[in-house]
């Protein structure tokens, strides 16, 4: 009997362990949604994860697949699925883009990731050809009604306002400068929450430079100098050719905040946080339709919510808890909609 | 507008256009000596991303920029000889050939990126003069002086290297037998060859010292950048080209547009800073540099007379 009752108390134990260890995974879990903080000295690089789907896939995009930005985001994600795709990187012309999709689609590929707003128009044109074949099509809000199109896009702004309240932590009211590319898709949102998240927490300067271009590194090296003249203390850029830029904040003792992949590697003494995008969250879901045989139809976004979003902090950088549990909070309102950022 | 007319952001805006300009300079000085001898260059761009990777990648393995600098002079050599040959000894169509070089450019350069380095990774950019090696103590009291040590001596050597080749280009062309047949064989190859001149050796030689300088373009430009990725010239070679035309294949003329075209983009880029430039006129700023050169160009063409043999192959007859 006694056996029994302490064989119960034990196995009651053991539930009530396993329970309170499972609540507080799930409260850890929610307290650090949205963001990860890297541990220093480690290498980030991602990790190929088991194989989600047998269909056949390919990347065409503009940048290298190896920017630490916008295509290897998607790179990046694909692998964390366990898929290793068919990649024609550094299209920037977007005729040579065209014949690529098409050449896959040719080819017989089953999912085409055409990983570039200016593609739109190409993709309206051969996506009907190929009735059999799924394009995914970023960074985009409408699959255009065509019936084999998913689109996707990043709420960018999310992360952004997130970025912008810590750097605003970090300068204590002082400038910030933002070295943009061109005024579009999720670059504008980014800076625009970036902006926000920044005023909100009293800088009333927040300079902001588009150079006209995604990938010229020299003038991007060159509005953050500008951006240095003018006093900021903290500066933030997105697009392939934010790496001149990071190398002027590196150089000048500048915090920097990066967006689309994990931008430590560029200066890992001035990275305080990167947005991150996690494209594998609804790129699972889309390879599960198409197998299911839906081939489009459906825009999908990544959130700070559904963890598409993660704002990962450096850890070399050794940014103050206080900050830190601050931007959480940020990150909560935003999820719980108190807060949202402009796009 | 008032803050951009202070004499600290004017200076920095002088400085940012200097090292904006450099890179153009060099590669137009480079195509205006082909261009003189009558061969027209559209690879520049190639050969400078060729050369601007060699650079990056000499100095990520060896550290050194002195070597990155030789490593993109002798990529800018070997694919002058490459050029020349095509062009000069095999008499190809010299645009179908330059641009032919491009894109190989523009294809193996990004290749071999992919495959030796992988993800991007910073370097250490040129140092200025004052923290060169062993020569950089006498120049550190010059980089302090207020406002003058940076307008003046605050860049890295290559700048002054690429000033410096201005008036030595003027006194090759104008006053060495050299550069006296190079302007020969541009005008009037066949009165070049009936002279004695060799048309074919002179052209060569011209070519040579031409994707040299657009070698010592690209590798400044990566080395000053300290960075490479895909297409990181983004066009500047075809700007070089324009700037000859620009310049009235005259050396000082072009550095004077390398350096309205640094000038323009470096004053918009201060502008939007300060928000002296909405940022709804972004891209039309961003045009403003390319629209003021073609605006030159139309201007002057019809006063400036390039030379008269240029793009056309020389056959003895």
């Amino acid at each position: 009997m006694k056996t029994n009752r302490s064989r119960r108390f034990l196995t009651l134990l053991t539930a009530l362990l396993a329970l309170s260890m499972f609540a507080a995974a799930c409260g850890g879990s929610e307290s650090a949604t949205g963001t990860a903080t890297s541990e220093c000295g480690t290498d980030n690089a991602v990790v190929k994860g088991d194989k989600v789907t047998d269909l056949s896939v390919a990347v065409v995009a503009p940048s290298d697949s190896q920017d630490l930005a916008f295509t290897q985001s998607m790179i990046d994600s694909l692998t964390r699925l366990g898929i290793e795709p068919q990649v024609t990187d550094g299209t920037f012309q977007v005729e040579v883009a065209a014949d690529a999709i098409r050449g896959y689609a040719e080819d017989g590929i089953n999912v085409i990731i055409v990983h570039g707003t200016q593609y739109g128009g190409s993709l309206a044109e051969i996506a009907p050809d190929f009735p059999e074949t799924s394009f995914i099509w970023g960074t985009a809000t409408s699959t255009q009604g065509i019936a084999n199109i998913f689109a996707y896009y990043p709420e960018a702004q999310q992360g952004g306002y997130v970025n912008g309240w810590i750097a605003s932590e970090l300068t204590g009211g002082g400038a910030i400068g933002v070295v943009g590319p061109v005024e579009a898709g999720d670059a504008v949102a980014y800076i625009n929450g970036f902006k926000a998240g920044a005023e909100a927490n009293g800088v009333s300067n927040v300079a902001v430079t588009y150079t006209g271009s995604f990938s010229d590194v020299a003038l991007a090296t060159e509005a953050a100098e500008a951006l240095v003249t003018v006093g900021v203390e903290a500066l933030t850029g997105t697009s392939q050719s934010a790496v001149g830029a990071v190398n002027v904040a590196d150089e000048n003792g500048i915090p920097w905040f990066g967006t689309q992949s994990n931008q430590e590697a560029w200066s890992t003494d001035q990275v305080v946080a990167s947005q991150v995008y996690h494209w594998e969250v609804i790129l699972d879901d889309m390879f599960e339709m198409i197998e299911e045989g839906t081939l489009g139809g459906e825009a999908m976004s990544l959130t700070l919510e559904n963890g598409g979003l993660l704002v990962e902090i450096n850890g070399c950088f050794n940014l103050d808890s206080d900050i830190e549990s601050g931007a959480q909070d940020i990150i909560k309102k935003i999820i719980a909609g108190d807060i949202n950022p402009p796009a | 507008m008032s803050e951009f007319f202070t004499l600290s952001v004017l200076i920095a805006t002088f400085a940012s256009a200097v090292r904006l300009a450099v890179p153009y300079l060099l590669a137009a000085l480079g195509e205006t000596i082909g261009q003189r001898s009558g061969v027209l260059n559209l690879g520049v761009d190639g050969v400078m991303l060729l050369s601007a990777f060699g650079a990056y990648y000499t100095v990520i393995e060896t550290g050194s920029h002195l070597l990155g600098v030789g490593v993109g002079l002798l990529i800018g050599l070997f694919m002058g000889v490459v050029y020349a040959v095509v062009t000069v000894h095999l008499h190809a169509k010299q645009g179908i050939s330059g641009i032919g070089i491009f894109l190989f450019g523009l294809g193996f350069s990004d290749l071999l990126s992919q495959e030796l380095v992988g993800a991007i990774q910073p370097i250490k950019k040129l140092p200025s003069l004052a923290k060169l090696p062993f020569v950089g103590g006498i120049f550190e009291p010059l980089e302090d002086i207020k406002y003058i040590g940076e307008l003046l001596f605050s860049h890295n050597l290559m700048t002054y290297v690429a000033f410096a080749l201005v008036p030595i280009v003027t006194w090759m062309m104008n006053r060495t037998t050299f550069g006296l047949n190079i302007k020969a064989v541009g005008e009037n190859p066949q009165a070049a060859d009936s002279l004695g001149v060799s048309v074919e050796r002179t052209r060569f030689f011209a070519i040579l010292i031409g994707n040299t300088l657009a070698g010592l373009a690209g590798a400044t430009l990566s080395l000053q950048l300290g960075v490479f990725q895909q297409n990181l010239t983004n066009g500047l070679g075809f700007i070089a080209v324009a700037l000859v035309y620009f310049g009235a294949w005259r050396a000082k003329w072009v550095m004077a547009g390398a350096m309205l075209y640094g000038l323009v983009t470096a004053t918009r880029l201060q502008w939007q800073a300060r928000d002296i430039i909405p940022n709804s006129a972004s891209d039309l700023a961003a045009m403003t540099p390319a629209l003021i050169t073609i605006l030159a160009l139309v201007l002057l063409a019809k006063r400036v007379r390039g030379p008269a043999a240029l793009t056309k192959p020389f056959t003895r007859h």
